[in-house]
């Protein structure tokens, strides 16, 4: 039988890890992140799980030896937040580098200077180009389904790839709500034995990622190219077989609510979306015609979803928990550069909104709506990036 | 103890590998490949053996090897070692091989975390005394008055005391080697092997583009370099510090030749005074006396392991 159980999505993460029968464990604390290696080390040490702990000394070392215990052929988890994922860079390229599927949850926190232990997504959105496959949740369900689907899809062969499991600090990691976690057996039905592309064999030695020459390097670039590629079909599959299975679906790459008829749809990520459909019900009581687009995969990005969305309707604003300094958020950069080469493209604006916690509810969505819908009118943007309630 | 005749004729290390003429640390590892055969797995991190493999889709080395950043080598090794214990293959050594920069100065903390955790493998360092991929810059590891290309004029400072801050470590092993011993060098990885828990084997790895020597001197200058107490071998075991034959014998200063038959083969050190090498004199002398005194302590209870 499956079983509910009320628990924050940090502990829930330590559930999926435990359900996908990870190997090995390597991690190291940060706050948000803590409780989730706390759980596993519970599980670890009371038996529940059978598994190695390795109680690195930093998140380099952290990752580093996830990258190495996946090449010597096991199932791997870490996760962290912020300052820590920001020190695993270097060696986050080295496992999609390596084509290892190395599955890691980030919960997410705002960078210092100054220090804030609270949401937002520069932490992971920083990491874009790295080669992992991103996700970002909207609540403690799809954290633990998103981790059991992580892993069907990065040791799927025309993927292997490693992937990012976003959730949004305090707002989810801290937060109880129910989750229903399927029976073992359902899992394992779902999710077999750990697979990888190459390994570190006594009887068939490699010497893997050595030196490479100007002649093969872009080879090995464009075959992580591909995998993304691939991995863009292969998600919605994998979301549709599992909500088969289980009963939770996500829209694959984005999820759409009350989009089919809307004049403005607002595009955002992770739990800002439930809040967005809060602000959207009331709207629509209101006679105004808005929907929400919800980016659940941020690379591979959904750019054919986003192009479909836009020949349907009249304007697109962008709300982003995320500034890339200089430029504007990740987030609406993305989606003009996914309608560039269409015709009949929407209006385009942009949000800044919820930086290192700020609180965004449901009333300063519906505010971010209405101005838009103005501009809308208006048939003009007055502003490609626009910060939301800030402190004059 | 084993002679030359009985090693493997295997070669794990295969012909034409891209190593400058006359490389120290590609002796090494040869004579480590000897010693250990086949069942290993070795992480290298960037270094001057990244470069010695050759470029892909070659590789001059038959056995597993995961390449890894600068600064990884001990965690790479971590993450081994647990997958293959949770795979039951616990019979494969892990091996860890890494410069002295990925040593001593940047992956000292992986190298750390790793001995303290008790990680089961063999750490290697072999110490050219410099970062030799990079074209020789200074080291952690780099001896006084030693021209780089970062101390143009010769290094200021003093050599880190590798071997010494891994025994503070309480491992059960730790050992100084060099490839111009060659017996005494595979002893010290069987016996390493064969030792439960984190092993961490420095070795002086002669190197001719770095040290500004002939090539055909390699060997020679090993031995030039215990010969003057320069660099001893010895093992700390479970804390007990023994020096081994040679450098046994030059507890007494009159069996160790001058430093500075060793220094002055050496284009690096060309720059040094008269009062240089007389400061590297006392220094040699004064390692000796803390040798001379671990040595007869070694009987007692005032073991390494319990000083510290
Ligand atoms: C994070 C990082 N910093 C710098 C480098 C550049 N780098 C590669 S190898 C190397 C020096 C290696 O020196 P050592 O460990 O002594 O080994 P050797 O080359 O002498 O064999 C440096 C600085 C790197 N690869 N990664
Ligand atoms: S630089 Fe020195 S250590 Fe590096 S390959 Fe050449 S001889 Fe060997």
């Amino acid at each position: 039988m499956a079983q509910m159980i009320i628990d924050t999505a940090n502990h829930i993460a330590g559930y999926a890890a435990k359900a996908a029968r990870v190997k090995v464990v390597a991690a190291y604390p940060i706050t948000p992140q803590t409780t989730v290696v706390e759980k596993i080390a519970d599980f670890v040490e009371n038996g529940e799980m059978d598994a190695e702990y390795i109680r690195v000394e930093s998140e380099h070392s952290a990752m580093v030896a996830c990258i190495a215990a996946a090449a010597a052929g096991v199932r791997t988890f870490t996760a962290t937040s912020a300052h820590g994922l920001a020190l695993m860079h270097e060696a986050l390229h080295w496992a999609s580098g390596s084509r290892l599927p190395v599955v890691m949850a980030v919960v997410n926190r705002a960078m210092g200077a100054p220090w804030s232990i609270w949401s937002d997504f520069s932490d992971s959105l920083s990491q874009r180009d790295t080669g992992w496959i991103q996700f970002y949740c909207a609540d403690n369900q799809e954290v633990f389904d998103t981790i059991i689907q992580a892993y069907k899809l990065c040791e799927d062969e025309r993927v292997f790839l490693p992937a990012m499991v976003c959730l949004e600090g305090f707002i989810l990691s801290h937060t109880y709500m129910p989750v229903k976690i399927p029976e073992q057996k359902e899992i394992d039905d779902f999710l077999p034995p750990y697979r990888c592309g190459w390994i570190l064999d006594v009887n068939r030695p490699l010497s893997h990622a050595n030196l490479v020459s100007p002649d093969w390097y872009m080879e090995f670039r464009y075959m992580i190219q591909e995998a993304m590629e691939n991995a863009k079909q292969l998600i919605p599959k994998i979301d549709k077989d599992y909500g088969k299975r289980f009963g939770f679906e996500y829209g694959g790459l984005l999820e759409k609510y009350k989009c089919d008829d809307a004049d403005l749809v607002l595009v955002t990520m992770g739990t800002m979306a439930s809040d967005a459909k809060i602000a959207v019900d009331s709207l629509r009581k209101e006679g105004l015609k808005v929907g929400v687009a919800r980016v659940r995969v941020f690379r591979p990005f959904p750019t054919e979803e986003i192009a479909k969305l836009a020949e349907q309707t009249k304007m697109l604003a962008t709300i982003d928990r995320h500034i890339s300094f200089g430029m504007e958020g990740f987030l609406s950069s993305e989606i003009k550069a996914s309608l560039y080469n269409k015709k009949n493209r929407p209006l385009l604006t942009g949000f800044i909104a919820g930086l290192g916690g700020r609180d965004v509810t449901s009333e300063t969505i519906k505010k971010i709506a209405k101005k838009s819908l103005k501009q809308m009118h208006a048939g003009k943007v007055e502003k490609e990036t626009e910060w939301v309630d800030l402190r004059e | 103890m084993v002679t030359i005749k009985e090693l493997p004729r295997e070669e794990y290390l295969l012909k034409g590998h891209a190593a400058c003429a006359g490389c120290g640390p590609s002796i090494a590892i040869r004579l480590l490949f000897k010693a250990l055969g086949n069942k290993v797995i070795m992480v290298v991190p960037a270094c001057c053996t990244t470069v010695i493999q050759g470029p892909y889709p070659y590789t001059s080395v038959a056995v597993p090897l995961q390449n890894i950043l600068f600064e990884s080598t001990a965690a790479a090794a971590s993450g081994i070692v647990a997958a293959l214990r949770q795979r039951k293959m616990e019979d494969i050594t892990v091996i860890g091989w890494a410069g002295d920069g990925g040593t001593v100065d940047i992956g000292i903390q992986a190298l750390s975390g790793a001995a303290e955790r008790e990680t089961n493998f063999i750490y290697i360092c072999y110490d050219n005394e410099a970062y030799g991929n990079t074209g020789m810059q200074r080291s952690g590891a780099t001896p006084y008055g030693a021209w780089t290309t970062t101390t143009p004029s010769g290094k200021r400072e003093r050599k880190k005391d590798m071997p010494f801050i891994m025994a503070a470590h309480r491992i059960p092993y730790v050992a100084t080697a060099c490839p111009s011993y060659p017996i005494d060098f595979v002893e010290k990885m069987r016996k390493a092997r064969d030792i439960k828990g984190t092993k961490y084997i420095h070795i002086l790895a002669p190197c001719p583009t770095g040290w500004r020597y002939d090539a055909n001197k390699t060997v020679e200058l090993g031995r030039l370099a215990v010969q003057t107490g320069l660099w001893a071998l010895y093992e700390i075991e479970y804390g007990k510090f023994k020096l081994n034959s040679p450098s046994d014998r030059l507890v007494d200063k009159a069996k160790r030749k001058p430093v500075k038959e060793y220094l002055q083969l050496q284009g690096r050190f060309r720059n040094l005074t008269e009062e240089d090498i007389n400061r590297i004199q006392q220094w040699v002398d004064e390692d000796w006396e803390r040798y001379r005194k671990l040595t007869s302590n070694s009987l007692s209870d005032a073991t390494l392991h319990g000083k510290i």
